[in-house]
């Protein structure tokens, strides 16, 4: 096997690339992307450590993780879904309701 | 051999995220993002994970990005965007921070490499396979397995009685 930095820098990688995302794209349906970018890329680094340590458990970490991710995002676009009916738009500066 | 797989991988999987967030139509960063997951399944191969590589492509490839690309196109928000940030040095300030993060994880990885990421016991040829998974996923972790069912129900009626309320 690969040494191991391999896999974690390319993980981190594509975590930072998420980070960009939320931080620069004004979409909401592109900050949720951005969001499952950087969950991917979570998971790669858990079952680059089951490798490293030949155990199973983060393995069924990840499953897990997986599991959540998508209930999330079927909550999540369906709640994007009801704003856009609302606001006609998914610009994320106009969601402001609970500015003070 | 392992060597070159990776790199072809670890490349398509970059450039998969970083189209995804410089493409302007929504449509494409979701095929973007698409061919992203499959790289990563790839990865999980390399890794030893082939239970994963299924449940990513099925899970992720499969209803994930299907979902997104329902949503996009049944709200028609493909090109809803970008009348410049109103907050204008958000993105330089976001870049410079993003390269600073980089750098730091791969300065303290790097450090580290030498004991605590080395490799640990011998590689099992059976690790990994849907066996030892369900071994471990119906034994030590059934409780947790248990609770994952309830959050997806819950997540389930969660969605209809949002769009109820909205008819």
């Amino acid at each position: 096997m690969l040494p191991t930095i391999f896999y974690i820098g390319l993980s981190v990688l594509l975590f930072v690339i998420g980070v960009c995302g939320v931080l620069l794209r004004r979409s909401t349906l592109m900050v949720f992307m951005s969001i499952e970018l950087m969950l991917n890329s979570a998971n790669l680094a858990l079952v680059t450590f089951a490798n490293q340590r030949q155990s199973i458990d983060a393995q069924i970490m990840v499953f897990f993780v997986i599991t959540i991710a998508a209930a999330e995002v079927a909550v999540g676009l369906a709640l994007l879904v009801m704003i856009f009916m609302r606001k006609k738009t998914t610009n994320i500066d106009t969601m402001t309701t609970l500015k003070g | 051999m392992e060597l070159v797989i990776f790199v072809i991988t670890a490349i398509v999987a970059i450039i998969g995220a970083v189209a995804m967030l410089v493409s302007r139509n929504a449509v494409h960063s979701a095929l973007f993002l698409l061919l992203n997951f499959g790289a990563i399944a790839v990865l999980y191969l390399l890794l030893q994970a082939p239970f994963l590589f299924a449940v990513q492509l099925i899970v992720y490839a499969g209803a994930i990005i299907v979902l997104f690309l329902f949503v996009v196109m049944l709200l028609g928000a493909e090109r809803d965007e970008e009348d410049a940030n109103p907050i204008r040095w958000q993105a330089p300030v976001a870049i410079t921070m993003a390269v600073l993060l980089v750098g730091e994880i791969i300065w303290v990885l790097v450090r580290q490499s030498q004991d605590s990421l080395a490799r640990v016991g011998s590689s099992d040829s059976d690790f990994g396979s849907p066996a030892q998974i369900a071994q471990a996923l119906f034994t030590t972790h059934l409780l947790p397995f248990e609770v994952a069912s309830f959050v997806l129900l819950t997540a389930l009626i969660g969605v209809v009685v949002l769009h109820q309320r909205q008819s």
